[in-house]
């Protein structure tokens, strides 16, 4: 397969850090190319997870808040004006022992000097085999999507976080009512969250409590429930089972290259983006569980950028010349 | 909308699927749901590239909610492709193209 020159850089991801190093990098005249990632109705899709939220309220600039799909489909444009290339597709193969490092997407071989790893993290399910049989039939991975069928019913939100919180108040504009159902007696979101929803008479809390078990022939009938206090079991009749229990980091393609933690978030230098490898930057919620959020994605996205524009100089500077290293897919 | 997309109604739903005499793949979708978007262009391609072999046709959820009911669509996007009037695959969610493709290949 013929392989064309080097990029200098090569963003793998397209939410808030990779858009933001996209931009940054473009400015830079390091003409990115952003691999965006394929259409999928989970978090992990071109945009990221923002692409399944309705209003952002805390991105900063926006008065009065906007829309998660607006705010992505204006930073990709804004990176597009400045040149950026997109591939709406997922890296296949990876070889980071450049560099340049060499990557396989849509079946071309792409080699970048630099590479930007901001592949994200996308939403755990519960992981029960009739959650999976009945995905599509009342369980859903997005509320923006699905709210619409529970008009006038019941249904269950699972989670205690800032996101649970955000798709159970979403869901109230069409649900009956939404039981929310949290593992532990309190909730981990912020404060302001909070108050919106223990305020909202249609939320009604089931603490202390998981899901055993997703009930319904061909449809989400109910759900079998766990207090984990008094080992209780009981049956909730609902219509529809939506998951917010967490997120896992998009990082199975990098395994055996870049350092991670157990949990599979990749580790950087203190304070800056570099990974173990040379060349190789990572930024956004791939390599960050404690913030994960919209503002600090960008901002280590924009690190990103300036570390991998400063290393290519001093790569280039140093008269460092790419050498041709074996390939090792 | 692309020329060679159908939009499909509540009223037209039986004419122009259950009638249609070359398979068609429905598109169950609506304007605030941001996956069905972003297969909206994938859809056009298909449909362009695919035209005389495969029909595609959009059901707006909000517009047609008895179809949309009657088919059991629960999340959006739904894409079923019917074939002499018949379902013959059902993909819940958003796919890549390929991925699209690869899993209606065999019912066309």
């Amino acid at each position: 397969m013929p392989v064309a020159e080097p990029r200098d850089v090569v963003i793998i991801g397209s939410g808030p850090a990779g858009l933001t190093a996209a931009i940054y990098t473009a400015r830079a005249n390091l003409h990115p190319l952003v691999i965006e990632g394929e259409p999928s109705s989970t978090s992990d899709q071109p945009g990221g997870q923002l692409m399944l939220t309705t209003e952002v309220e805390n991105y900063p600039g926006f008065i009065d808040g906007i829309m998660g799909p607006e705010l992505m489909g204006n930073m990709r444009a804004q990176a597009a004006r400045f040149g950026a290339e997109f591939r709406t597709c997922k890296v296949g193969k990876l070889d980071l022992s450049g560099p340049p490092h060499r990557l396989v997407a849509d079946d071309e071989e792409i080699e970048a000097r630099a590479v930007i790893v901001a592949t994200g993290a996308r939403a755990l399910m519960l992981d029960l085999a009739n959650e999976r049989r009945l995905m599509g039939y009342g369980v859903s991975t997005c509320a923006t999507c699905d709210g619409f069928f529970h008009r006038g019913h019941e249904i269950a939100v699972v989670g205690g976080g800032d996101s649970a919180l955000e798709e159970a108040l979403f869901l109230t504009k069409f649900a009956s009512k939404v039981h929310l159902i949290h593992r532990r007696s309190e909730l981990r979101a912020s404060k302001i969250m909070q108050e919106r929803a223990l305020k909202n008479e249609k939320i009604a809390f089931v603490w202390d409590t998981v899901v055993t078990d997703v009930l319904g022939e061909t449809a989400v009938e109910g759900l079998s429930l766990r207090n984990l206090v008094s080992s209780e079991e009981s049956a909730l009749a609902v219509h529809g089972l939506f998951v917010a229990i967490g997120h896992v980091p998009n990082t199975d393609l990098f395994k055996g290259w870049l350092d991670m933690e157990d949990t599979g978030y990749l580790l950087t230098q203190h304070g800056s983006t570099f990974t173990n490898i040379d060349g190789v930057f990572a930024a956004g919620d791939v390599q960050d569980h404690v913030y994960r959020q919209a503002v600090t994605a960008a901002g280590s996205g924009c690190m990103a950028a300036i570390d991998a524009e400063r290393w290519l100089e001093a790569s280039h500077s140093a008269g460092n010349p790419i050498v041709e290293t074996p390939r090792n897919w | 909308m692309a020329e060679n997309i159908t939009t499909l109604t509540d009223t037209n739903f039986n004419e122009e699927v259950k009638g249609s005499d070359q398979p068609i793949l429905v598109d169950f979708w609506a304007e605030w749901c941001g996956p069905c978007k972003t297969i909206a262009p994938i859809l056009e391609e298909i449909a362009g590239e695919q035209a005389g072999k495969l029909r595609v046709g959009k059901l707006n959820v909000d517009d047609a909610p008895i179809t949309a009911q009657d088919f059991q669509v629960m999340s959006i996007p739904t894409l079923i492709l019917f074939k002499d009037g018949e379902v013959q695959a059902r993909v819940v969610g958003a796919r890549g193209k390929g991925q699209l493709l690869e899993e209606i290949a065999a019912f066309l």
